[in-house]
């Protein structure tokens, strides 16, 4: 989640002047070779900077014989991380299909399934198809998908706890309380693994256990302003700092 | 805007051939008009300017230049002692005339092309001493990225080019280049310090929007202002190439809650609110959207008739029809209609409440009518590279429109099932996951992930990361139980309490103020 992910380790000096390109220079093909070694520096060091890449797409959008599908790969990879923010959408509105050699067929079946047939570099559908189960919150789907895709997967560290990260942001936000085996099937882990994950989160996150009528486990979010209305309410009634200025005279 | 006779060169040799347009002949009127406009600008009357640049070109034009290009600069330059920058700023409207009653050459555009590299690059050098009505600052910015636009539709257009034409682009190859259009707004953006103006602008230290941008200490408004409307040309820009993130980021300097040097000039407005909108939409920022479509419609409904004779009235009722068509597919993804005033609210039904019906319903017929509004209202995406010339001439000029629209019905399609969740949270106060998942016709784990999408779609992640609720019918779930949440509008006891206490301050000091005997 968030814009600039930087997982606590501090910025390179490449990521401060590739910045420093990007908000001083960004309509410049000559840059290109700078942020292609950007994007693997974010790969190699878990970093990630959303602006930088799309700079990057958006130069291959001008000169697309310089695209390379590798980078954009990874590209696409890193923004499936930065979930919920929707990068992985602003990612896709910048590459024009005929360099994805895609001819998009979307089958509409009843309800809630759907196909996509194309004809496209495999790990540019396959990414999609994880995008979409991903944005429908089928995690069951995702895990599934992704193990089948592990050799795309694993060029980038960290993918998998990213990923959790945003399953759990999703129950949090939608779930008080969230049966285990719902969580289980939503961050793909399960037994001993599972317990000792829950015990961390309570210990750093104010999670909370508790069971329900069947026996199972229930964990129990902190409150919000997403899952608990009353917080909302509070949230809604607050008075901008520069109302009250206005009146710092009168009170004074 | 097309005409259907080209025009080789305004330097054509005298005499042409059909319709007889020689671009030595100049009228009267037109020779009253340029010295008289030239004196404007030296004397740096801007009213005048105005009147001159927005109605006596207007009538001319109706009279002597209705399918035909104006004089060339060469045959007006005498009567303006040959002045440079006049004879730039009389292209610039010579053109941009041309675009809109004929149909430009590649030559032309070309020529147009030169013409504003060379008007910028006086403007950037900072040598101009003039005022310029914002009126016509706005439409310099705005028709650049038109006639940018323009050309990557024209260029798009492989298919019936002359070996000439490929050519000509070829050889051509700066011009209109995507880079170049770029830099040149960003150029203007920072050469003009616009962005720390503003800034400054709010802690009192400056004044621009106080005087709508002009300089009444002797100076030149025109870098400032042009510097102003080129934010509002990189949105634009960006939104055409489907970079909506980054077009939002370019407006960011600019308050849209307040009046501003935007909203000075109505083109300028309006073509703000319409992109903002748009974007906000792409980027699943519905409430956003929804609050600024309604603002604005609503100013259109109450200002339109002021305009009514202006030569803008024709664009400002497209727009206006086009955020109604945004609006109407907005609400069908995210209906808060509490954020949508009652005027704005009946014409909307009047216009598309029949197809929000039938949107809402998701169905084939449902997409159908996304695809329809999204294609009438959204803008003219471009593809900015250049054709490779060596390949089977094709036409792609869809190409970019043909993927936005398919990752927008995409999108729709993600939240089909929402809707449905919708109707039931309307109903019930709490219900269970079991039963609602009977009412719905799926299992209940399908449920849990339709409910978790409904979350996670009707959320946004706004600029600072921080994450920002577009519910409508609010829920949380515990266990098996769905809660929904009555959205009441908050009691606005602050403001209330802030707004008696303002006005009994006010009473107290009339009170004070009366002496008594």
């Amino acid at each position: 989640m968030g814009r600039e992910m930087t997982n606590q380790k501090p910025q390179s000096e490449m990521s401060y002047t590739v910045q420093q390109l990007v908000s001083v220079n960004p309509y410049n093909p000559d840059i290109l070779p700078d942020l292609e070694n950007y994007v693997n520096e974010q790969v190699s060091s878990q970093t990630y900077s959303s602006n930088a890449n799309l700079c990057l797409l958006r130069l291959y959008q001008f000169e697309p014989e310089r695209m390379s599908t590798q980078i954009v790969a990874r590209i696409l990879i890193k923004a499936l991380m930065a979930m919920p923010a929707p990068d992985f959408s602003l990612c896709l509105f910048l590459i024009p299909e005929r360099v994805m050699r895609t001819e998009w067929v979307l089958v509409l079946w009843k309800g809630w399934g759907m196909t996509i047939g194309m004809q496209m570099e495999d790990q540019f559908k396959t990414l999609i198809v994880l995008s979409h189960y991903l944005e429908t919150a089928r995690f069951r789907q995702f895990w599934d998908e992704a193990a089948k895709s592990r050799h795309i997967l694993e060029v980038v560290p960290g993918f998998e706890q990213a990923i959790q990260a945003y399953a759990i942001h999703v129950l949090s936000i939608a779930y008080q309380k969230v049966p285990r085996s719902v969580l289980a099937e939503a961050i793909n882990i399960e037994g001993l693994v599972l317990d000792k994950f829950i015990e961390h989160h309570i210990t750093n996150s104010g999670w909370a256990i508790e069971k329900n009528q069947n026996k199972g486990q229930l964990i129990i979010f902190p409150h919000n302003e997403f899952n608990d209305p009353e917080l909302k309410k509070s949230a809604a009634d607050g008075i901008p700092l520069e109302n009250i200025t206005r009146i710092l005279p009168i009170l004074g | 805007m097309a005409g259907a006779v080209p025009y080789d060169s305004e330097q054509s040799a005298h005499g042409d051939s059909a319709s007889g347009y020689d671009p030595n002949y100049v009228p009267d009127s037109v020779k009253s008009f340029v010295v008289h406009m030239y004196r404007q600008i030296r004397e740096k009357n801007v009213y005048e300017i105005h009147q001159m640049y927005e109605t006596s070109f207007q009538s001319i034009s109706d009279r002597f230049f209705k399918d035909v290009p104006w004089p060339s600069v060469d045959a007006v330059a005498t009567y303006v002692d040959n002045d440079h920058v006049f004879c730039l700023l009389y292209r610039e409207m010579w053109f941009r005339h041309l675009y809109a009653r004929l149909s430009p050459t590649l030559k032309q555009r070309i020529d147009s092309w030169d013409n504003y590299c060379n008007l910028f690059q006086v403007v950037l050098h900072g040598v101009v001493n003039m005022q310029l009505p914002n009126q016509w600052l706005w439409d310099m910015v705005d028709e650049f990225v038109y006639q940018f636009q323009s050309f990557c539709q024209y260029r798009a257009k492989m298919k019936n080019k002359t070996e000439q034409e490929i050519a000509l682009l070829r050889q051509y190859d700066q011009a209109w280049n995507v880079y170049g259009v770029l830099n040149y707004l960003q150029a203007l953006v920072e050469k003009s310090s616009i962005i720390q103006i503003l800034e400054q602008e709010k802690e009192g230290l400056e004044q621009f929007t106080a005087t709508d941008g002009y300089d009444y200490s002797g100076g030149s408004n025109v870098l400032k202002v042009l510097g102003y409307f080129s934010m509002i040309g990189l949105l634009r820009v960006h939104c055409l190439l489907g970079d909506y993130h980054t077009g939002l980021k370019c407006i960011l300097p600019i308050d849209i809650t307040q009046q501003g040097v935007y909203t000075s000039v109505i083109g300028s407005h309006i073509t703000t609110i319409y992109h903002y909108g748009f974007a906000n939409l792409m980027l699943r920022k519905y409430t956003e959207a929804i609050r600024e479509f309604n603002k604005i419609l609503l100013y259109i409904f109450k200002t339109k008739q002021y305009h009514q004779k202006s030569p803008q009235y024709e664009q400002i009722l497209k727009k206006n029809e086009q955020m109604y068509a945004l609006l109407a597919v907005t609400l069908s993804l995210c209906p808060q209609l509490k954020l949508v005033e009652e005027t704005v609210n009946s014409q909307l039904r009047e216009k598309y409440g029949e197809k929000m019906l039938r949107m809402q319903r998701f169905d084939d017929e449902a997409f159908a009518l996304y695809d329809e509004l999204f294609s009438y209202a959204c803008p003219k995406f471009i593809t900015p590279s250049a054709p490779s010339y060596d390949e089977p001439l094709v036409n792609y000029n869809q190409d970019a429109y043909r993927l936005q629209l398919k990752l927008f019905l995409y999108e729709v399609k993600q939240q089909q099932l929402l809707s449905g969740i919708r109707t039931f949270l309307n109903v019930y106060s709490t219900i269970s996951l079991a039963k609602l998942a009977s009412y719905m016709e799926v299992d209940e784990h399908t449920l849990r992930t339709v409910l978790m999408t409904y979350k996670h779609k009707m959320h946004s992640v706004n600029s600072d990361g921080k994450i920002v609720s577009n519910m409508d019918t609010n829920f949380y779930i515990d266990d098996d139980m769905v809660h929904v949440v009555e959205s009441k509008a908050p009691k606005k006891y602050g403001d209330y309490f802030m707004r008696q206490i303002v006005k009994l301050e006010g009473i107290m000091t009339d009170i004070d103020r009366i002496k008594l005997e």
